[in-house]
């Protein structure tokens, strides 16, 4: 009885650890079932019995598609402008001493730790005041902005364990500064670039609140469920957001999978260790830096 | 690096300017806006909105502390004792947040909605009367703000935890504490530093949210966000919304100044001894 009680106790934080992850599955869970829901009315919130129907016809609404086509090509160009700017802010950050460093980290860090509600209104009130037309212009001006900071932190957290005696090997066989970048900075940087771009372009497809504010009459997937949301929404939303859900899951796990096998190639330790996710993780560090 | 910089300051912090211009602005849509030093927005916005901003900071703190408690044994359990499985782990925890946000409310609307199993099954047990409800109730809406924003408390507490050396805890049982007396005289002020970086960046965009409110919630649950975007979107009184937006940034930089400087001295600690490493 006592070995069983000591067993049920030593393991309890990891029974808590699979209830947890449970609880953080449900919402979705739920969204992929009621993707084969068959609603009687316009609200999709009761179950009424099993249709492959609406996966059939999965992009039979011709404004949801437009929406979704807007989202992802302004996630795209946000995703390219904002990893092409971040990454040379962390390696400037990183590499270089320079007058101001604190004050350029300050300024990465102050966006993220603003609410998005105050970003989406100081943004708005700049296009009022200049009188600029809103649309996908100013919706992209305002993804890349906020895409920038996270696409830093990822990147400098890469950069932090990058082995320079590489570059300095390079360079001692004869490769220019430009050959040197090319070909052993960026191949090293990769996995950190493409982590720093999936996150920025799933902060892209996913904002609502920020582009609310900046949209005009564009609409974004988002911002067509957010209309949708008071008529009733349709089950097609349900069908794409499993899809969407499966596609980044099936990225993200590529992403990790081919860091692991180019650490493995280029035996290089990386300070966050194995996967992509602990570069996601050091999000927090940047806060408790402007403490320091 | 000046390119980035250059935006940050031009579509962040010249946006900032430009809003708390207009916070002082007067005059209607119709008539146009005009600079005038306009102060009382700020005193008739706040006391308009008195409810909401209230309302922001207490449902802010308390799906912080929720997180807190929900996130720490689960960061604690992926760091030490999951082995093989931690990265299945924090991936199982980061999946389900690349769905987009609206539609994870929306799941927990459905979940939460009046005909659905789980209020039946409350009604059942009379955890819940006849005709009570979950959906427009502020455990619901601080229910939700909650799951949304866990993975930022997940992430830094992980990130500290994972790095805490694990030879220390061992000394200190080798020198008889008790695995209580380690958890808390170790490994808690070593992941200090995780614990101010994921409070903090879950509290701040908490209490701007209005999603939530929304979806979950009624007018009677109606947050600072709410406000702030009726304002803009639907009444067009830019003045008045400004000057709410501002407000609630001056809060939330006062809260968190106090915060780090209350909370500092252990995070910092943390952050000597790793050091000392």
């Amino acid at each position: 009885m006592s070995a069983a009680w000591r067993w049920i106790r030593h393991h309890a934080i990891v029974f808590y650890a699979a209830l947890a992850v449970a609880y953080m599955l449900i919402p979705v869970a739920v969204i992929a079932v009621f993707s084969f829901n068959d609603p009687e009315g316009k609200f999709n919130y009761s179950w009424s019995g099993f249709t492959t129907e609406h996966w059939e016809n999965a992009f039979a609404i011709a404004d949801l598609n437009d929406a979704l086509l807007v989202s992802l090509e302004l996630a795209a160009l946000s995703t390219a402008i904002s990893v092409a700017l971040g990454t040379l802010i962390a390696l400037a950050l990183v590499r270089h001493e320079f007058f101001g460093r604190r004050t350029a980290n300050f300024l990465i860090v102050i966006p993220m730790a603003t609410p998005e509600v105050v970003i989406g209104a100081a943004l708005l009130s700049m296009f009022l005041i200049y009188g600029l037309a809103l649309g996908f212009t100013t919706l992209l001006i305002a993804h890349v902005m906020f895409s920038i900071s996270f696409v830093v932190v990822v990147v400098r957290s890469r950069l932090i364990g990058f082995d320079r005696s590489l570059e300095e090997a390079a360079r001692d066989l004869g490769a220019t500064p430009l050959t040197t970048f090319r070909t052993v900075t960026l191949p090293l940087l990769t996995p950190g670039l493409i982590g720093a771009g999936l996150l920025a372009f799933a902060l892209s497809i996913d904002d609502f609140v920020i582009s609310n504010f900046n949209s005009g009459t564009t609409v974004t997937f988002p911002l067509w469920v957010y209309g949708a949301a008071q008529r009733g929404i349709p089950v097609q939303v349900y069908v794409i957001a499993t899809m969407l859900f499966a596609l980044t899951v099936a990225a993200m796990a590529f992403t990790i999978w081919q860091q692991r096998r180019a650490e493995r190639l280029a035996a290089v330790q990386p300070e966050t260790g194995e996967s992509g996710l602990p570069a996601l993780a050091s999000g927090g560090q940047p806060v408790a830096d402007t403490r320091a | 690096m000046g390119p980035g910089l250059l935006w940050l300051v031009l579509f962040f912090v010249v946006p900032l300017y430009f809003m708390g211009r207009l916070a002082l602005e007067s005059g209607t849509l119709e008539t146009g806006f005009r600079f005038t030093w306009e102060w009382s927005n700020f005193t008739d916005g706040i006391s308009l909105y008195e409810e909401q901003l209230i309302r922001s900071f207490l449902y802010a703190g308390a799906a912080t502390a929720i997180a807190l408690l929900i996130a720490y044994p689960l960061a604690y359990a992926i760091a030490f004792r999951a082995g093989r499985w931690k990265n299945a782990l924090l991936f199982a925890v980061v999946a389900p947040f690349f769905t987009t946000y609206l539609i994870r409310t929306i799941g927990w609307q459905t979940i939460l909605s009046d005909d659905s199993p789980v209020v039946s099954v409350m009604q059942a047990v009379g955890l819940l009367s006849d005709g009570g409800r979950l959906l427009a109730t502020p455990g619901a809406v601080i229910a939700g703000l909650t799951y949304n924003f866990l993975p930022f408390m997940i992430l830094p507490l992980y990130a500290s935890l994972e790095r805490i050396d694990e030879s220390l805890i061992e000394a200190a049982k080798d020198l008889y504490s008790s695995s209580r007396a380690a958890f808390w005289r170790v490994t808690l002020p070593l992941s200090a530093p995780g614990i101010v970086a994921g409070t903090l960046l879950t509290f701040i965009p908490v209490a701007g949210d209005y999603i939530n409110a929304e979806f979950l919630g009624s007018s009677n649950q109606a947050m600072v966000g709410n406000a702030i975007q009726s304002l803009y979107l639907e009444l067009r009184d830019f003045p008045t919304a400004a000057a709410l937006s501002f407000t609630v940034m001056a809060v939330i930089l006062a809260l968190v100044v106090v915060y780090i400087r209350f909370a500092g001295s252990e995070a910092l600690m943390g952050e000597e001894t790793e050091e000392a490493r």
